[in-house]
């Protein structure tokens, strides 16, 4: 057959795009306008496609249940968590985490948890939204 | 005037070149559009993996094994895991290799059509790049369901995986490979039986079975050329001893081997079929039990930190056989680390590959072993120690030898 991917095309053509249009349907023409509008609530965004059951996303942390045992020190690969000595507890450096939720497992107590949220871009990597603590 | 004329002139493409999506360099001689000779340099992307893998538990360095390479994501740890489970004699439980069968198989599902799209689109014929991201997707959302992420998957574990596959799983598995394998005889009649693809990759990039066996060729390179090689079965790991699969050559379904470009599609495209029926066997086999030998992570780190001994994984990972060795000298930390990806041992047949062949053709001849230049570059070597220090006698010996090497 001479054009195999013909039919296929065609038919493309009359097919709504999967796409999902997140977060505005067109790019606005001033990003920061756009957050703007956002955060005063004139404008929705589009929402995200959600996310599945065990997605590992900014991890929750219960300080109550933190008993300092320092174990998830011991397996985070990328170095992402300090344990502030006066007080016993620790203190996440999202820039860092690999989001591997390893520290979940080994937790203990199960003070830590895994989020759905993922939306965690910020110019200022030490920005207070991006520690936990 | 009996000047000597010079019928070939040189051509770099690389390191970093639109018609390559890795950072690699190729100096080809050409005369006319024929390429007459190939050097291939690397060493663009040396990251120091291993190094940074001698300050992390074994644990730790799951994680860092998984970020080797992007769609690789899941063999490279799992072949660290198997590493250190022969090192430190670890039994990983029967449903869990059955669990291990399933996401490596997936892995080599996504990879293939991926590949199958990259493959199309280096010879322009962009319409089934696009059917191929939109199978794709399907699969990464099944892998979303399986484990959370889309690619990292965050699965392996010493010892065992991490999240299980419950038989309420099941349909959501079947469902989605029911839809690929109705797809996939699509995008196998669109690329077998498409005019264009034949004319470009039938009798380009031939590489024979000799050469195949003496340039050390891996993988689905290997088995295009007929050679009959695959980790899989060579030496049974996982669950793979109990499941029945056979290797996959060209000469399935055309009965017979040219070793061409054209062959390395059908070899992919036939093996995705296998990894479909792979996971089925695995869903219809698999018995129920533990996911991981030693639940307790603490434990299992103490008892890893005791151990002084070496070991070694192979793995098939879609490109080929990737292959870990990991000392360890109780010690908390791994003592050495030594990856060796599919690519490396593919980059030696791109040299009878590319030679005689034309200009045009170099995407696509390069581009059907797979490449992966971020999991191959391993180690940079510095010539007698003295790379960086030219003297200028010697720079002036370079020199004329270059001006007579350019009027021969």
């Amino acid at each position: 057959m001479r054009f195999t991917m013909l039919p296929q095309v065609i038919a493309q053509l009359f097919k709504k795009p999967f796409t999902n249009k997140f977060p505005a349907k067109y790019t606005p023409s001033s990003t920061r306008q756009f957050m703007e509008n956002v955060a005063k609530g004139t404008i929705h965004i589009n929402p995200p496609v959600i996310t599945p059951e065990h997605f590992r996303g900014k991890i929750r942390y219960d300080k109550e249940k933190c008993i300092g045992c320092k174990l998830c020190l011991q397996v985070c690969p990328s170095e992402a968590i300090e344990f502030k000595e006066e007080e016993k507890k620790i203190k996440i450096f999202l820039a860092r985490c690999t989001f591997c939720a390893q520290c979940n497992d080994i937790c203990p107590v199960s003070c830590l948890s895994m989020s759905d949220e993922f939306l965690l871009a910020d110019t200022n990597k030490y920005s207070k939204d991006l520690i936990v603590e | 005037m009996n000047q000597p004329t010079k019928t070939t002139y040189q051509l770099p493409i690389g390191p970093i070149h639109p018609a390559l999506k890795e950072p690699v360099l190729f100096e080809f001689e050409i005369d006319g559009e024929q390429i007459i000779d190939v050097r291939v340099s690397l060493g663009y992307v040396h990251r120091g993996i291993e190094w940074a893998g001698r300050r992390r538990n074994p644990i730790q360095v799951l994680y860092l094994a998984e970020r080797i390479c992007g769609i690789c994501s899941y063999c490279h740890p799992m072949t660290f895991a198997l590493a250190v489970e022969r090192l430190a004699d670890i039994e990983v439980p029967e449903h869990a290799q059955y669990v291990r069968v399933i996401h490596g198989e997936l892995e080599r599902i996504c990879s293939h059509i991926l590949w199958a799209g990259v493959a199309a689109h280096e010879i322009g014929f962009d319409s089934v790049l696009f059917l191929t991201w939109g199978l794709r997707e399907k699969l990464l959302d099944l892998t979303e369901y399986l484990v959370g992420n889309r690619i990292t998957k965050g699965i392996t574990m010493i010892g065992g995986v991490r999240r299980d596959i419950t038989p309420e799983m099941h349909p959501r598995i079947k469902e989605s490979l029911d839809f690929i394998k109705g797809q996939c005889e699509k995008l196998r009649r669109i690329l077998l039986e498409d005019k264009t693809v034949k004319m470009r990759s039938q009798g380009c990039g031939i590489l024979t079975k000799e050469e195949a066996l003496k340039l050390g060729a891996v993988g689905p390179t290997a088995r295009a050329s007929g050679v009959k090689i695959d980790v899989r079965l060579d030496q049974s790991y996982f669950a793979y001893g109990d499941l029945d699969f056979e290797y996959i050559t060209p000469d399935i379904l055309t009965g017979r081997v040219n070793g061409d470009v054209y062959d390395r599609i059908i070899v992919r495209l036939l093996e995705i079929n296998q990894s479909i029926s792979l996971i089925e066997q695995c869903l219809t086999q698999m018995p129920p039990g533990p996911i991981v030998s030693e639940p307790k992570i603490t434990k299992l780190l103490a008892d890893l930190k005791k151990i002084n001994n070496e070991g070694i994984g192979r793995m098939e990972a879609p490109r080929g056989e990737v292959f870990h060795y990991v000392k360890m000298t109780a010690n908390e930390y791994i003592y050495a680390w030594k990856v060796r990806a599919p690519t490396y041992a593919n980059i030696m047949p791109w040299v009878p590959m590319l030679k005689n062949q034309q200009i045009a053709d170099i995407p696509i001849v390069a581009a059907s072993t797979d490449p992966c230049m971020s999991c191959t570059n391993r180690v940079i070597v510095i010539e007698n120690k003295k790379s960086h220090s030219l003297d200028k006698e010697e720079l002036h010996q370079r020199s004329i030898e270059k001006t007579r090497r350019l009027l021969t």
